[in-house]
């Protein structure tokens, strides 16, 4: 564009620069602010890394810092343990489980793991259902979650998803021409998987492996519910909550999970550049597959099986918590019972009217904002449009609890007209941090489905006398609007059981949402029933809410094809 | 419904300039296209014929210079004030909406009452022989159908000149005779001044009044599509439309006039005062072919050549006749029982002399 406001990007550019204050003001500002407090000496004010120093000399840092960096390692290693059978099978051979494989690929992640993880201590901890079982056959028990195990335990249960599904894909976008050249230059078997397959699918798994390890390392919930404190996020969070939120350490703290979660995405991007292998030709994508034998087909059901039910137990046991009665050192609940959802519905609906409005309000933000960045980046000349992705996506690399505690830190002292309270304290910022949390995700659903629209379908609107908005509002609009969808569903359902950025942000139990409300109740023995039976609801939530975003994205599909298959018979 | 009655409309275009980002795609674009004509811009990909098709339509980076529509200066125009339909090559259907709404999807930009939009949206579908198919979606349309579709949501709205950027390459090859047919019919009878963008010259040869043949973001020639093929204005024209034997030399003082002499060794004597570097053309059609003799003629122009290839194709055989170190191309037309040339054949090209047409290098 020759002049900076051609026709028709006025509107464009004002929305544009109204979305990029946004962002400035609570995205970038608040985690300047953790960095700049971070590097700030607590007394005079001025510049220093005392702070870092200080932290790296407190023997319970140095701990908590090993221990993250130890549950983020041992995680990656246990879910990669697996996700590499999983995904080798449904790759490899004609495997009658696939199904079963793709269902286990979505089955954790519509529950978070800070949820599950009381309920995995009762099935699993030291007196757990399987420990008193293994005890009363075998005589001896395993500590799967003791201290740091646990940990371990319930977030690669959780998190191995991300490795089959990128794994998966690597290994699916192989074409069989690639393995079919090396067998006819003389490789076979071992030496064409380390030389050919391999090497095609590592960048998928480094994807996958690297957002586990962040994952991990930023987890806030699991740790804290499984009472495990020494480390990293669990003391940011305990830092400024019990000292206060002048305490340099939690900031100190916040910048290292910052870097870390720079780091991650860098190793991701690093392995993902340059490396498109998606190399696929009409008809003939993937490995060769060959079938199972007799023996072979037990083994590999036996593993699926037996990683089905790891993959299940929390769920299991949520539900066996929320329907039970007394459940303490005993292989099964003592008797079951309706009544703590009962005063779930009696006491706790509070949890459950904010989880509705926070989640839907964010859910709402985020698909507004993500509709008008793909719209500015994609189908404007505007300069310095890109920043606009850059910044939406920069939320990935900031932690929950930095985002917490960057609020706190710059709204403290920020009053909201008519509402007698500073910004920080609002239940209105839980909803602002939820929807810079979501941003980044529902901006690719609406990016992808922008790029599914054609510039010349805009076009032609114009061209029929449609002003640049009423082409956006007629066409490009209602053309994105199952991308549009798909991106709310999955905004509202993760949003609805987010709990690093919330537990920090809650300043009375009645603005609290279902994730804070859940990690109320289980911390006392006596609320686990009820805490159990929020988590049965809110892993309804966002169940429901995936099979929803999945069903509308395949719907779109299929529609999609139905097109495609006119135009290609078109141009026959 | 006033859809015959169109006034036509001429369209004038001064020292255009474009460029995306670095790359200069239109280079001074002068152009004057007559009210009611059937125009073409023809080039290979890339030679900047969309561009000027979609700048006229308000599409793409700002240029330089001016359209003129009907006299009025459009240049500054966003697309939604310029009154141009546009069809595009894709047909650009939207597939959220069935057809009845896709074609009546300008009027209501334009706030024509709804009781005339279905009259007018039923009359362009009835035109287009599709009213049985204004309750589906575009996705359950053939590619025929689709392009009518597109057609007819551009005329409906009757608009000041019809833009058709490459409208027939998704269509099969039979459906494309059948629809560039149907075009001109339809713009002969709106005479609606038209500007049809293709790589393909029979397409243009077939619709057009005149056409401008573009290269490079140059036009090249402008003119009817017989005068381009017969005295093509220089080497580019003359190998883009049709085919072409281009023998490079230069023109030297002959007896009593002019005589030719190639860099292959070939000497053709010729009426032209030029002289100088030239290349000449001429058709692989013009050419005869015999058997190597030795007798002259006054007319013609003889060369001799050895045969290196022979293709049928059906109606005509093409040979490839080496002649020194180039390959003339003559196409000799087949019946059946004729004599058939085989490959080493010495043979003697002869040429009509107003057949050769002397271009610069």
């Amino acid at each position: 564009m020759s002049s900076v406001f051609a026709a028709g990007q006025r509107g464009p550019a004002i929305t544009g620069i109204v979305i990029a204050l946004f962002l400035v003001m609570f995205l970038v500002v608040p985690v300047a602010q953790v960095i700049f407090v971070a590097f700030q000496d607590p007394n005079t004010g001025a510049l220093t890394i005392i702070n870092f120093v200080d932290f790296f000399n407190t023997s319970l840092f140095q701990e908590s810092f090993f221990n993250s960096f130890y549950v983020a390692a041992m995680s990656v290693i246990i879910a990669t343990a697996i996700a590499v059978p999983l995904a080798y099978f449904t790759t490899r051979f004609n495997f009658g489980g696939a199904i079963l494989i793709q269902t286990l690929g979505i089955v954790p992640l519509i529950m978070p793991p800070f949820v599950g993880a009381v309920a995995m201590a009762l099935l699993f901890g030291d007196n757990g259902s399987v420990n008193l079982l293994l005890d009363e056959w075998f005589g001896f028990t395993v500590p799967f979650m003791t201290g740091l195990n646990g940990v371990i335990f319930v977030e690669s249960i959780h998190y191995f998803p991300f490795i089959l599904i990128n794994l998966s894909a690597a290994l699916n976008n192989i074409d069989r021409s690639m393995e079919e050249s090396a067998q006819n230059l003389g490789s076979s078997g071992l030496r064409l998987f380390r030389r050919i397959v391999f090497p095609l699918a590592m960048p998928g798994y480094l994807a996958g492996a690297a957002l586990v390890f962040i994952k991990v390392f930023d987890d806030l919930g699991t740790p804290l519910l499984l009472n495990v404190n020494n480390m990293l996020a669990p003391q940011a969070y305990l830092r400024i909550s019990s000292i206060g939120i002048s305490d340099p350490m939690g900031y100190v703290i916040s910048v290292i999970l910052v870097v870390f979660s720079l780091l991650a995405l860098w190793v991701s991007l690093l392995a993902m550049r340059g490396k498109d292998y998606s190399t696929v030709q009409k008809g003939g994508g993937g490995l060769m597959r060959r079938d199972l034998r007799e023996w072979e087909k037990v083994g590999c059901y036996a593993i699926v099986i037996f990683i089905l039910i790891l993959v299940l137990s929390p769920h299991l046991g949520l539900a066996l918590l929320s329907f039970g009665t007394i459940w303490s050192y005993a292989v099964l609940p003592d008797a079951y019972t309706f009544a703590h959802y009962a005063s779930v519905f009696g006491s706790a609906t509070q949890y459950l009217t904010n989880t509705l409005l926070y989640a839907g309000l964010a859910a709402l933000f985020d698909v507004m904002l993500g509709t008008a960045i793909a719209y500015i980046v994609w189908r404007t000349g505007l300069s310095g449009r890109k920043w606009l992705d850059y910044g939406a996506t920069a939320a990935l690399a900031v932690p929950g609890v930095v985002l917490g505690i960057g609020y706190l830190r710059t709204f403290n002292n920020f009053d909201v007209p008519f509402a007698d309270t500073s910004l920080a304290s609002w239940w209105v910022i839980i909803v602002i941090a939820l929807t810079i949390r979501r941003l980044p995700y529902a901006l690719r659903a609406c990016v992808a489905a922008i790029q599914q629209v054609s510039p010349m379908l805009e076009e032609a609107a114009e061209n029929l006398g449609a002003t640049k908005s009423r082409s956006v509002w007629r066409i490009v609009v209602p053309l994105m609007s199952g991308g549009i969808l798909a991106g709310f569903v999955t905004s509202f359902a993760t949003a609805s059981v987010e709990l690093s950025a919330t537990i920090m942000l809650v300043s009375t139990e009645s603005d609290a949402p279902l994730a804070y409300g859940i990690y109320e109740f289980m911390q006392s023995a006596a609320g686990r029933g009820p805490g159990a039976a929020l988590g049965v609801i809110a892993v309804v939530f966002v169940g429901v809410g995936t099979y929803l975003s999945h069903h509308i994205i395949e719907r779109g599909r299929a529609s999609r094809e139905a097109t495609a298959i006119v135009a290609e018979g078109a141009a026959v | 419904m006033t859809m015959s009655q169109t006034r036509s409309v001429g369209i004038t275009i001064e020292d255009l300039n474009l460029s995306f980002d670095e790359t200069h795609v239109l280079k001074g674009v002068n152009l004057t296209i007559e009210p009611g004509e059937f125009f073409s811009f023809l080039g290979p990909s890339g030679s900047g014929k969309s561009t000027l098709l979609r700048a006229i339509a308000g599409f793409g980076p700002t240029p330089s210079g001016r359209i003129l529509i009907d006299g009025e200066e459009v240049a500054h125009l966003p697309p939604w004030h310029r009154n141009v339909g546009m069809v595009f090559q894709s047909y650009a259907l939207w597939p959220h909406m069935t057809v009845r709404k896709n074609v009546a999807f300008g009027l209501e930009e334009r706030k024509v009452p709804a009781s005339e939009i279905t009259s007018r949206v039923d009359t362009a579908l009835e035109m287009m022989g599709l009213l049985n198919l204004a309750d589906r979606r575009p996705s359950q349309l053939s590619g025929g159908q689709q392009q009518r579709i597109a057609l007819a949501r551009t005329i409906v709205v009757e608009p000041r000149v019809l833009l058709l950027d490459e409208p027939l390459s998704n269509l099969d090859a039979n459906l494309r005779i059948q629809m560039r047919r149907e075009l001109r019919e339809l713009q002969q009878k709106l005479q609606l001044t038209t500007i049809f963008v293709t790589h393909d010259q029979e397409e243009a040869n077939t619709t057009s009044d005149r056409m401008a043949v573009l290269d490079d973001g140059v036009i090249q020639q402008v003119g009817t599509p017989m005068e381009l093929y017969d005295n093509p204005s220089n080497l580019f024209v003359a190998t883009f439309l049709g085919t072409a034997n281009v023998l490079r030399g230069k023109l030297v003082e002959g007896v009593g006039s002019a005589r030719f002499v190639g860099e292959n060794g070939c000497e053709i004597p010729l009426q032209t005062t030029v002289r100088g570097p030239r290349s000449i053309v001429f058709r692989p059609q013009n050419v005869a072919l015999a058997l190597k003799t030795s007798a002259m003629h006054d007319k013609t122009v003889q060369l001799t050549g050895t045969v290196n290839h022979v293709e049928f194709l059906g109606g005509i055989i093409r040979y490839g006749v080496a002649v020194g170190a180039d390959t003339v191309l003559v196409d000799d037309k087949h019946r059946r029982g004729a004599r058939v040339f085989a490959v080493g054949d010495s043979v003697e090209l002869s040429l009509q002399r107003d057949q050769f047409t002397v271009l610069a290098e």
